[in-house]
């Protein structure tokens, strides 16, 4: 049994996938959530278990807007979708449901096609992508074409364009998951065959009219690269992790909660939207100034906890040589409080 | 977030309560606002699932969607709204006064009150704007015809919501930015997102936040588990209990919305902010003269001309409102202090009745020394002002540092009277204490922007004429 399996226990594996590799990128810091990533662990669950249970989870409504707008352009042979892109983009081949058992046999049905060079649309490929040492299976619902010499990635979401515009953060986030499936053909073809133009292809306005956009994906290619090479050291760090080390949900929470402890976590507020610890991680954090935000820790000049921001402000505590400027500037601040209230 | 703030918020943490980040009120609180809470359904665009609007605590009027997906009830829906909002927003267009234009040699009218609509958080005033976007065009003939109210409805919307991107304006208001300008809480900002538990902060304390931030959310969004567990059901069985249960949901936060609008009333306002709801009230009456005499709806896009000439607008509001804020509230200048933007000091000599006589007429031009114990951060040249007399201008002439305290040499210009002998007061006496800073509320002229058909080619050239699209929606 490797250290990954004894580190998830008896649970079933939860997968990577584009979202959760983006998500990683988010915040590279934290060890904790690289390792549980890692092992795969089922962290809705874990945190359901130590009870810090998070709200994840999405709007049946918007699945089934979500399923409804994918089955209107995949229908007919993709018919709306062809008219969409507005090219002549030969095939179409369905690869597959998203199942376990046939992983396999997907991942080199999909290689083979792909190296074919063929035209086409290929639907429900499945890629992998080597993060922090260990392969990852993505399974993005996209297709992708090939376009002249090189294969494009079309991404579909629901989410509305409204006279050109967007929602930013659905934007970004749909770019980040896009640039992931762009790496992960990229490793697989060579960089030149795969484009850094993505098609979004969204409804437009308030209607269910498709409408296709072109994104340029190389800034968030770039930085999920970085990230990813920076994450390259979990695997040796999930190595150096003492054996007794495990997650399995069917031990007492006491016992779940210490080897939590022993995986350093970098908490933001910003996880609170993104990772399903956050919560816990909240409260460990409890009484540190991170616990304000990143720009509230900066502004007070990056001491580490409220309690010690508040006795250099006071004057009460003597600052550490690498804090006397943080200190002049806290004290000064709070004198000019104290006047003006 | 300035240092000030941020240490705020470390004392709302210790102390488990929020607290104050204003020493006055910087915006305007209506008698009479409008209340409106807009829910969406999940992953529509800017489909309505219901709303909770009225202009009194005891008078929440709800409107629901019951089958979403319904076109007619839908529109049934904008309808009904527009029957309760656009009669608001046209009962303040009755009595009106005179201002004076052009240096007093002509007048032009304005109302005397412009409506106020408050919603919870920044989505809602975004769920209002496209709300607007998408009745707005709507046609009162033709194959889907709606009534006259829900356009008008629309227009008005779009209005509002982008009177709203105007740092400063009052006249639509969410509450999650309205509380969080005047208070800090030991959480993060994008936890104060959440309107209840900001709330909770600044009324009870960590505690209820905590507990807040579980409880019913404030919309446009629901709550994913709130969708499948409970509203789904009853909108597959178009179950009437859905009124009931929306009304539920909403009313914990009708009650919060009204109850914060009275501790924002309470606070003393800021000596400014009348001049601000003047403005507002200046753009509430060109629109309601906009909708009489054209009637157009604003276009999809701002053209290249427009959109460089707002956002000029906008920069302006945002200078004037960030010097007004700081003119009317010392905790707030205090934070042009901590970075050297401001400082304090006393007067230590005066002459005021200094004479320029260098140019072709003699003007009056006095000379103060200060001493200050601040950092002060200013060249020599450069103009500073005091808030006590915001029309006189001081130039720094020098700055000399000394061992606990630093002299500067100020020479004083304007707000003095006409003649060559300073009006009584108007120049700083010794010992007085004074506060300087380069923060300025001087006129900042508008720029000089092309006709929209002189459109330079490198933004895209004179715009196409205007096609009536009939079938968009």
């Amino acid at each position: 049994m490797s250290q990954v399996e004894r580190l998830r226990g008896t649970a079933p594996g939860k997968r990577h996938n584009a979202r959760t590799v983006a998500a990683l990128t988010g915040n590279p810091g934290c060890t904790r959530r690289a390792v549980l990533d890692a092992a795969g662990v089922d962290k809705v669950r874990l945190a359901e278990r130590i009870g810090f249970p998070g709200a994840f989870g999405q709007s049946r409504f918007a699945l089934a807007r979500g399923n409804a707008f994918e089955a209107m352009l995949k229908a007919d042979d993709c018919a709306l979708l062809r008219s969409t892109l507005g090219a002549y983009v030969g095939g179409y081949e369905d690869l597959g449901a998203d199942e376990d058992d046939t992983l396999s046999a997907r991942h080199t049905r999909t290689r083979a096609l792909l190296r074919s060079g063929a035209e086409g649309l290929l639907d429900h490929p499945l890629l992998t992508l080597d993060v922090a040492g260990q392969t990852v299976f993505l399974e993005p619902d996209l297709i992708a074409y090939q376009n002249g010499s090189q294969l494009q990635v079309v991404e579909i979401k629901s989410f509305a364009i409204i006279d050109g515009q967007a929602d930013g953060t659905a934007v970004s986030s749909a770019a980040v998951q896009a640039a992931v499936y762009v790496l992960a053909l990229r490793r697989l073809l060579g960089d030149d065959r795969v484009s850094h133009e993505v098609v979004l292809v969204c409804p437009e306005n308030f209607s269910m009219q498709p409408v296709a956009v072109v994104l340029d994906v190389r800034k968030q290619l770039s930085t999920l690269k970085r990230q990813l090479s920076r994450l390259a050291s979990v695997s040796s760090l999930i190595e150096s992790l003492p054996p007794t080390l495990s997650f399995d949900l069917a031990q007492p929470v006491a016992d779940l909660v210490s080897s939590l402890d022993t995986l350093t976590a970098r908490y933001a507020p910003e996880c609170l939207s993104a990772c399903e610890m956050s919560v816990f991680c909240r409260d460990e954090a409890d009484g540190r100034t991170e616990l304000l935000g990143r720009p509230v820790r900066e502004a007070l000049g990056g001491i580490e906890t409220v309690g010690e921001v508040l006795a250099l402000a006071a004057g009460t505590r003597e600052p550490e040589p690498d804090q006397v400027e943080a200190a002049t500037l806290l004290r000064a601040a709070q004198r000019l409080r104290d006047e003006a209230l | 977030m300035s240092t000030l703030v941020a240490l705020a918020r470390a004392h709302a943490f210790a102390a488990g309560r929020a607290q104050p980040i204003t020493t006055v009120r910087h915006l305007h609180v209506h008698d009479r606002p409008l209340v409106l809470i807009p829910l969406a359904m999940a992953g529509e665009a800017n489909a309505p699932l219901a709303a909770m609007l009225g202009s009194s605590p005891a008078d929440a009027r709800l409107l629901v969607v019951s089958q979403p997906r319904n076109r007619d009830e839908r529109f049934t829906f904008f309808a009904d709204l527009a029957e309760a909002v656009v009669p608001y927003l046209d009962s303040f267009a009755g009595a009106t006064e005179a201002v004076p234009v052009d240096r007093g040699r002509d007048v032009r009218h304005r109302f005397v009150d412009a409506p106020q609509i408050w919603v919870p958080n920044p989505g809602g005033a975004d769920f209002l704007r496209l709300l607007g976007r998408s009745t707005r065009f709507r046609r009162t003939d033709g194959d889907f015809p709606v009534p006259a109210s829900v356009p008008r409805l629309g227009q008005w919307l779009t209005f509002l919501a982008s009177s709203a991107e105007v740092p400063g304006s009052s006249l639509l208001v969410n509450a999650v930015q309205a509380l969080g300008q005047h208070w800090a809480t030991g959480q993060s900002a994008a936890e104060d997102a959440h309107f209840g538990s900001l709330f909770a902060w600044i009324t009870e304390g960590v505690e209820a936040a905590r507990e807040a931030e579980n409880g019913p959310v404030a919309g446009p969004a629901t709550d994913p588990a709130f969708d499948n567990e409970i509203l789904a059901p009853l909108i597959t069985a178009a179950d009437p209990a859905l009124t009931g249960v929306l009304r539920e949901l909403l009313t914990p936060t009708w009650e919060r919305m009204w109850k914060s609008i009275e501790l924002l009333r309470d606070l003393p306002a800021g000596a400014r902010v009348g001049s601000r709801w003047d403005s507002d009230r200046d753009a509430y009456s060109a629109y309601v003269e906009h909708l009489i005499e054209d009637g157009s709806p604003q276009p999809r896009r701002d053209g290249a001309v427009a959109a460089a000439a707002r956002l000029q607008r906008l920069e302006n509001a945002a200078t004037r409102y960030a010097v007004q804020r700081a003119f009317d509230d010392p905790l707030v200048m205090a934070e042009h202090r901590l970075t050297g933007q401001a400082f304090g000091a006393v007067v230590t000599l005066a002459k005021a009745d200094r004479i320029d006589d260098s140019g072709k007429r003699p003007v009056l031009r006095p000379r103060i020394m200060v001493a200050t114990s601040e950092a002060v951060r200013v060249e020599p040249g450069a103009a500073l002002t005091s808030p006590a007399r915001p029309a006189q201008k001081a130039k720094v002439i020098s700055v000399t540092p000394g061992a606990t305290s630093t002299d500067v040499v100020l020479e004083l210009s304007g707000g003095m009277g006409r003649k060559l002998v300073a009006e009584p007061g108007s120049v700083p006496e010794v010992g007085e204490q004074l506060l300087l800073t380069t923060l300025s509320e001087a006129y900042r002229p508008g720029a000089a922007f092309p006709d929209p058909d002189d459109t330079p080619w490198t933004h895209g050239g004179p715009p196409a004429r205007p096609s009536v699209d009939a079938d968009d929606q």
